[in-house]
């Protein structure tokens, strides 16, 4: 488990250090995420990986807690509305509708983008 | 027996442990709330844990900087969070590869809606310059708009709100919209929550199905990298 943890902080840092260091625009996180998919593809062919939190589903079972909990950490974050009262008061309800209808629109069009191009791909494939 | 109690609550309301319990005290009962619920859109745990440790702190008159020096640790894992997206994506590898075209095509059209709609609609609200350059990241994860709210000269700390709200509503709102579309593809209903409600809407995902929640992970990571390099060219070209 400690080790499990080590590894995904260890991948997190290698991506930050990354990112900081040629200046890239994607977040270190982002990159530690390819890191770790990468360890994990790897350890599948290469029998060396497969020790420590790459044996026995170490790696698998802390991320899965870790996942378990993922709106918690969200809260602190959500919790800085507070300090945004003031333009609230003035601004909230505009703002409000904004990104309600931004986000309906979003969904809609992300939803309806993938579907229509998996049903195209589909029906070439039939043919 | 303290001689004044009053001692001991400015004592524990500067210490980080205080925060700390009540964010996750009240997110248990939140979340409680929400399994109880049978997890109902409307019993969100974290829009619900938000606004009562919120009214907490101004009950209280504690400060958001207080609260947060012990909330901090919580926050912290947000990125560890992100990396442990790579194993439920390792695990779904398969399903994932077969998905690849349909996603990447839905990851352009939906960033460049996300973004393009919400200065449009602010711009029409007639909300001020700085606010609608806050509000334009608002699909990403919050420390990645953050940054580019920063880059554009606009209100970090309202491009956090934003992103909060957005997540929010997105996770709210994602299943009874999906519903009514009639979609029942999982990739496609998950891969919409991550981009267009980053890591909340990717949380809602998990709750439903969980190959919605791995298509929702790949959408906020990609996004969060489309939308770094969409924002400042969208905000060029439509902001006045």
């Amino acid at each position: 488990m400690l080790a499990s943890l080590g590894l995904i902080l260890l991948c997190q840092l290698i991506g930050e250090a990354v990112v900081r260091g040629l200046g890239l625009p994607l977040p270190g996180p982002v990159l530690g995420l390819l890191l770790l998919l990468i360890l994990l593809l790897a350890r599948d062919r290469f029998a060396l990986l497969a020790h420590g939190p790459l044996r026995d589903n170490g790696i698998e079972t802390a991320s899965k807690g870790l996942l378990a909990h993922l709106s918690l950490l969200f809260v602190p974050a959500g919790v800085g509305v507070v300090q945004k009262l003031d333009l609230l008061a003035s601004h909230g309800i505009a703002i409000v509708l904004v990104l309600a209808l931004s986000v309906v629109v979003t969904l809609l069009a992300t939803v309806l983008t993938f579907r229509l191009v998996s049903r195209l791909l589909r029906q070439q494939d039939a043919r | 027996m303290t001689d004044n109690p009053f001692s001991l609550w400015v004592y524990l309301s500067q210490s980080p442990l205080l925060w700390l319990t009540v964010t996750l005290l009240v997110y248990a009962s939140t979340d409680a709330v929400s399994l109880a619920t049978r997890r109902h859109p409307l019993a969100n745990p974290v829009l619900h844990a938000m606004w009562i440790i919120g009214a907490f702190l101004l009950v209280t008159g504690t400060s958001y900087t207080t609260y947060f020096a012990g909330a901090q640790f919580v926050h912290f894992l947000l990125g560890p969070a992100t990396v442990a997206l790579a194993v439920p994506l390792y695990e779904n590898r398969k399903r994932v590869v077969v998905s690849i075209v349909p996603m990447l095509v839905a990851l352009i059209a939906g960033s460049v809606t996300a973004v393009v709609s919400v200065v449009l609609l602010a711009e029409l609200a007639g909300l001020p310059r700085d606010v609608v350059l806050s509000l334009a990241p608002k699909s990403v994860t919050a420390g990645v708009a953050m940054g580019i709210a920063e880059s554009l000269h606009a209100d970090p700390s309202l491009a956090a709100v934003a992103v909060i709200l957005t997540g929010i509503m997105g996770a709210i709102i994602v299943t009874p919209l999906m519903n009514r579309t009639g979609i029942t593809d999982y990739r496609a209903r998950g891969f919409a929550a991550g981009l267009a409600a980053h890591g909340i809407g990717t949380a809602r995902a998990f709750q439903v199905d969980e190959i919605a929640g791995v298509f929702s992970g790949i959408a906020m990571s990609l996004n969060a990298l489309v939308t770094s390099f969409l924002v400042p060219l969208a905000v060029t070209l439509l902001v006045r």
